[in-house]
């Protein structure tokens, strides 16, 4: 297939960007978009030109590096699905595609379509983690039943895989559905109970430092989520963020 | 050179714990000024580099990918597995040892895969602790499952993202400690050499992969948690930046490279189609619990289906050749990976191949989707239920069971595995060789370690389902920390480490003198994929799932050609000093371009056949790998001499007290 292609461009974080024209023809439908990709940065280098700069980085879905709005949507117009995993059979022979970074002001563009998504990593070293030191002495990992409901709900919030898109889908840039996705897991399980309180609110005044928007309940992120997280984690977030409130002692 | 493994005396199911008792210990107000630097944050450096924190090292840790959480441990499917014997069924350390050893077609140290079995139980308890949510039974307590190769159920799961699962588990723990300033973390940074100084790993240096700027970067110890070097054969199951530059740099700088032919190709992958492909994915090995695997009997219908005018659903029973049934009959569809992937070659080189390129067999799921289906109907006490509510009843099961897999294979494929049989083909999953360590993980260089899928040691010519894993977390959370002590014991009085000495000078200029020749070469030709390609292409043919020495002994002419070749025309564009995803890549694969060499040599020394390392001259009547333990029970460690080509091999013996060396047999 033949396709016309509308790619932001920007040599560094201090340039001003702006999308450009490129044509691409012979794609094939079973490629898939970053493979498509790929194929364009080829033909640049042969010609001699820059290609385009992208995160990237397992290519089955699960590590969170690929980004991309594509048509104006978080990896592109596919449900539940990373632009990795995003093919091109998704689209139409002479079809015009915009090809643009995450756009939020706590994730600043580094160059073309990759962005700086430090301030995530920042969020989880305020508090998404339990206090456990490695140890060969820990408890039996039988020791405390969990509910399987319980189980099962925390590993759907900790499928979460860091990519940005609940952010980048939000027009607050809020990154809710994120923080929230790890503060469920933690709520849910027994493990890191006694710090719970601090948990929350360390991570959501992390997430306000960083420049994340506030969440006006719009829905997008869930929307967009590549891995289904569910707003009812946000709600969750919401309980946990109120009660620590009343009655954390700090 | 004599290579002194360090293997502690005593009897097997003593040595760890008598080693754990013995070795020499720093006190705390010490490790507070001893730095320790950990390459990559996978399983086991993310783990190593949270452990070493908590334990009061000043740790420095590196990763090329944006975030600590993105490294290649995360796409890791199935599960890990760990001699817990919660299913009652006979479990033991000495049996996951045992399996592992077998499973290794012989060819690990017995002393450290006993530790590995025997650290295993800890894993689950520390990942339970720090709230990986792995399944769960309605009881509340951990569900497990079972593997290829074993007969008990000891793999522990999250769904289909076990991986994930553990390593952000990992990741929470280095958060933690990165918030407490015990570890520095340098995301988009490479390490692109290992600074020796008097014979010791002084430090490494750094590139930062945004601006382009060559740093410094001194430590009392460097420990490599690179990962394996699957990407050498460009098609392969790893990420894109997956590479082997860490563990050949330290290779040339000294450290000596074992086994670097033992490859696991993985047989359930998702075939090649075309080439614009960038990587091949993974389908989990557990689907070969339900799934059975066939080609056609007659190569007419073989034909048929390749030009389209035959469907695979319209082929009856009688028609259908399920090879690993009939070749492996007590094992089935369950042998090990290895003999897996060269059966599904044999049937596609005897013109069997189902897809258009001829390189693919089936995974067909009807059968077992008709098996739950009748027995969700007696459950759900449906009499004579219809064929059409039996496969409604089955497909349901099957995608309880599998449903994220079946999504990605038809989101990739275009295809409903639940209609049709999914197609597969082996590809290059995992690499079993790497850095040569001793007892203590320690290389051949004096305080440079290697951890995970980049050191050599647990799994011997081929390895198991879900014991990757294992590895890399038991190497990071419980083995490192001990061990690194006996060495950083002699280092309390060293002060800082200057990184102003001659040695950093020297790193740093051959560094910068390499990217000056790679960028500014006088051919300018192609792209670092056309030579990437090339290789690939080289070692698939000729050092792939079979090997022959004429096959080898050209690859290797083939590959120095390349080399000279790349250096002399790869054209990268733009320019150092700025973010230049080209440039990155040609480092790497540049480094390839010597270990592909070597991995060619070695399978060319090693005349025989074991696990992952089928040489065509050394097979029974039947087809089957056949061993040489009189002549090759030994581990092949490279010493490096300036050149690929002039490497030096050194013999470590492997010595087996505890079992018997047999044939692996799964018929």
């Amino acid at each position: 297939m033949d396709l016309k292609l509308k790619i932001w461009r920007q040599a560094n974080a201090n340039s001003k960007g702006e999308l450009k024209d490129y044509n691409i023809s012979d794609v094939s439908e079973d490629s898939s978009f970053l493979e498509m990709m790929d194929q364009l940065n080829e033909e640049l280098i042969e010609k001699g030109d820059e290609p385009v700069a992208f995160d990237h980085d397992c290519r089955e879905g699960i590590c969170g590096m690929c980004s991309m709005h594509i048509n104006g949507e978080p990896h592109g117009p596919e449900n539940e699905t990373t632009t990795c995993q995003l093919h091109m059979r998704k689209f139409k022979d002479g079809d015009t595609i915009y090809v643009e970074p995450w756009r939020a002001r706590a994730f600043p563009v580094m160059k073309d379509l990759v962005v700086n998504r430090d301030a995530m990593d920042r969020v989880i070293q305020a508090g998404g983690f339990v206090s456990v030191n490695t140890s060969g002495n820990t408890l039996d990992a039988n020791a405390i039943p969990v509910p399987k409901a319980n189980a099962d709900e925390a590993f759907n919030a900790a499928t979460c895989i860091g990519c940005g898109a609940c952010v980048a889908a939000c027009p607050n840039a809020s990154a809710m559905l994120f923080v929230s996705a790890k503060v469920s897991q933690l709520a849910l399980l027994p493990q890191g109970q006694v710090e719970a309180k601090d948990r929350v609110l360390n991570m959501v005044n992390q997430m306000d430092l960083e420049g994340f928007g506030n969440c006006s309940n719009v829905g997008a992120c869930a929307e967009e989520c590549p891995k289904g997280i569910s707003l009812e984690n946000i709600a969750r977030m919401n309980r946990e963020y109120l009660s620590a409130s009343i009655s954390s002692e700090k | 050179m004599k290579l002194d493994s360090k293997i502690p005396e005593g009897p097997l199911e003593k040595k760890w714990q008598n080693h754990k008792a013995n070795i020499r210990l720093v006190n705390p107000a010490n490790k507070r000024n001893i730095d320790v630097i950990v390459v990559g944050t996978g399983l086991a450096g993310a783990s190593a580099a949270a452990s070493l924190a908590e334990m009061g090292y000043n740790v420095k840790a590196f990763c090329f990918q944006d975030s600590p959480r993105r490294a290649h441990s995360i796409a890791a499917q199935g599960g890990i597995n760990a001699a817990k014997n919660y299913q009652n069924d006979g479990d033991s350390v000495y049996r996951l040892f045992y399996d592992t050893i077998k499973g290794g077609d012989y060819r690990s140290r017995e002393a450290n895969v006993y530790r590995l079995a025997e650290v295993s139980a800890n894993i689950i308890d520390q990942a339970v602790a720090q709230g990986v949510p792995f399944a769960r039974e309605y009881g509340g307590n951990l569900d497990n499952r079972s593997f290829g190769g074993v007969q008990v159920s000891r793999t522990f799961y999250a769904k289909g993202q076990t991986g994930q699962q553990l390593l952000l588990g990992a990741y929470s723990a280095l958060s933690r400690q990165i918030a407490k300033g015990k570890v520095k973390l340098y995301n988009r940074h490479e390490m692109m050499e290992v600074v020796v100084v008097d014979g010791k790993a002084r430090g490494i240096i750094a590139r930062n992969l945004v601006t382009g700027e060559i740093q410094r970067h001194g430590a009392h110890a460097v420990v490599l948690a690179s990962g394996g070097y699957g990407n050498v054969f460009f098609l392969s199951t790893n990420a894109m930046g997956s590479n082997g530059s860490a563990a050949w740099k330290a290779h040339r700088k000294g450290a000596l490279f074992a086994n670097p032919c033992f490859t696991q190709i993985h047989p359930t992958c998702i075939p090649v189609s075309g080439e614009h492909q960038s990587k091949l994915t993974l389908m989990s090995e557990s689907l070969r619990n339900d799934g059975r695997i066939w080609v056609p009997k007659d190569r007419k219908d073989a034909e048929a289906i390749r030009a389209g005018k035959l469907k695979p659903t319209d082929l009856p029973e009688e028609k259908r050749d399920y090879y690993l049934e009939r070749r492996y009959p007590s094992f089935g569809n369950l042998v090990p990976r290895d003999v897996a992937s060269r059966a599904a070659k044999e049937r596609c080189d005897e013109g069997f191949g189902v897809n258009k390129t001829g390189e693919a067999v089936y995974l067909d799921f009807a059968a077992a989707i008709e098996r739950y289906g009748k027995t969700e109907a007696n459950i759900q006490g449906i009499d004579n239920p219809s064929p059409e509510k039996i496969r409604e009843l089955g497909t349901k099961v099957v995608e309880a069971k599998y449903g994220n897999l079946f999504a990605m294979y038809e989101k990739i494929v275009d295809d409903n595995p639940y209609e049709t049989p999914m197609m597969i083909y082996p590809a290059v999953h995992y690499t079993m060789g790497g850095l040569w360590v001793d007892y203590n993980l320690m290389t051949s260089v004096p305080g440079l370690f290697a951890l995970g899928e980049a050191n050599f040691s647990d799994h011997g010519a081929n390895r198991l389902g879900a014991s990757a894993l294992m590895q890399g977390l038991a190497d990071g959370y419980f083995v490192i920390p001990y061990t690194i002590g006996d060495y950083l014991a002699d280092e309390i009085r060293t002060g800082e480490i200057d990184t102003n000495h001659e040695a950093f000078a020297a790193a740093e200029n051959e560094v910068k003198g390499n990217i000056d020749k790679l960028m500014n070469n006088a051919g300018k030709k192609h792209s670092v994929d056309y030579y990437h390609k090339k290789l690939g292409r080289i070692m698939w043919d000729k050092c792939g799932m079979a090997r022959n020495a004429q096959g080898l002994t050209e690859a290797i002419k083939e590959i120095q050609e390349l080399r000279a070749e790349y250096w002399d025309n790869v054209k990268i564009p733009g320019k150092a000093d700025e973010m230049n995803p080209e440039l990155d890549k040609a480092m790497r694969v540049a480094d390839f371009m010597e270990l592909g060499e070597l991995m060619c040599k070695d399978a060319l020394e090693r005349e025989e056949s074991c696990g992952g390392h089928f040489r065509e001259e050394y097979q029974t009547e039947e087809g089957e790998a056949l061993r040489r333990d009189e002549d090759f029970a030994f581990v092949s460690a490279w010493k490096y001499s300036g050149d690929p080509s002039t490497t030096e091999l050194v013999k470590e013996d492997l010595v087996f007290e505890n079992v018997e060396l047999k044939t692996r047999s799964y018929k």
